[in-house]
């Protein structure tokens, strides 16, 4: 019986094992190319759906693009090759680290310079408020009142 | 009156950058195409498919390259400005077929052969254009979308004003509404035309 069993799960496995195997077969292909393509595609927007990379992206052009970057690939062009390819056709905007120049030094920096400007406002605000806060001794009176505040004993318990 | 001001000041600045922000157009990527030479391709005519058509047949004219598919639905919606923009003469237009049989979800086009791909796109697209009206002076046939890529077709409709030295002059992505053809193609028509 257990034998019967053990081999019924070995069949099972190797079955699964072959479908698997049946499924991987276009990526398999060729390891380092796809490897490669992966790289690449995820440093690149899919302009249909705009916020999914190249590579996570089930788009019908995605697809047609990560073919091409593919054939490029197998074509012997190297990463910044295809990356112009990319770049000289759909521009800037496909990828997700935009080349720094004049139109987008704003995009780089902009972040930094709203830090910066924050923590400038806030250090001058606290230095307002400190000079604002002047220290005025308490009047006889108002000593009396607070000593006798403090010193009112607990009632009870 | 201070404490107030800043706080109102921030706010007003608030309200422009989201007003303006959320009126642009996410899709209305500009094209780097646009100032350089239309990419050369040679497709075959959707009239006469034995003959190809190159974009060098068109120097010396001003023209639109329309990209538009049967199974694009705001293509049916720019489709009547097209048969309008036609019948006025004011301009040429050639229509780029955009992977009429594999860009239909509803086809399973791995199964088709070259032949019966081809016959199927002629197919649609003809009785297409027939049912609608035809608008263009020539069609062509991109099957599997490479000469998309290379004018950087990210959404079907599409339209690239070229002059007549060969230039991209404009690309308008989406469905050319009345308002976009008298406003901002006509203008450059003319302009392209003197």
């Amino acid at each position: 019986m257990r034998v019967w069993i053990s081999i019924l799960l070995l069949a099972l496995a190797s079955f699964s094992f072959s479908l698997q195997a049946k499924e991987a077969a276009p990526l398999a292909q060729d390891e380092a190319v796809e490897k490669r393509m992966v790289a690449i595609s995820s440093e690149l927007r899919c302009l249909v759906c705009q916020n999914e990379s190249l590579s996570g992206s089930n788009a019908e052009l995605a697809n047609d693009l990560r073919r091409e970057i593919r054939t490029l690939i197998s074509d012997g062009k190297s990463d910044n090759d295809i990356m112009d390819f990319m770049v000289s056709r759909y521009g800037d905007f496909v990828r997700y680290r935009p080349p720094l120049k004049g139109t987008t030094l704003l995009l780089w920096f902009g972040p930094a310079l709203l830090f910066i400007g924050g923590l400038v406002a806030l250090v001058l605000y606290l230095r307002r408020r400190n000079l604002a806060i002047r220290d005025t001794p308490l009047s006889a009176k108002e000593q009396q009142q607070a000593e006798h505040l403090l010193n009112v004993k607990v009632s009870g318990k | 009156m201070n404490r107030f001001l800043w706080p109102l000041i921030g706010f007003a600045v608030l309200v422009v950058l989201l007003t303006v922000g959320l009126n642009l157009n996410p899709r209305d990527v500009p094209s780097p195409l646009v100032g350089k030479p239309a990419p050369l391709f040679s497709l075959a005519k959707l009239a006469a498919p034995d003959q190809t058509f190159s974009p060098k047949d068109m120097l010396g004219k001003v023209w639109l390259l329309n990209v538009w598919s049967t199974w694009c639905v705001s293509c049916r919606q720019e489709h009547p400005v097209l048969v309008e923009m036609a019948k006025s003469k004011m301009v040429t237009l050639v229509g780029l077929n955009y992977k009429e049989v594999r860009g239909d979800s509803n086809i399973d086009s791995d199964k088709l052969s070259a032949d019966a791909e081809m016959k199927m796109a002629l197919e649609r697209s003809s009785t297409w254009l027939r049912k609608h009206g035809d608008p263009y002076s020539l069609s062509v046939l991109d099957l599997d979308g490479r000469v998309g890529i290379d004018y950087g077709v990210y959404g079907v409709p599409e339209t690239y004003v070229i002059d007549k030295a060969g230039v991209i002059r404009l690309k308008h992505t989406g469905p050319i509404s009345p308002d976009a053809f008298s406003g901002k193609i006509l203008p450059l028509l003319a302009e392209l035309s003197r």
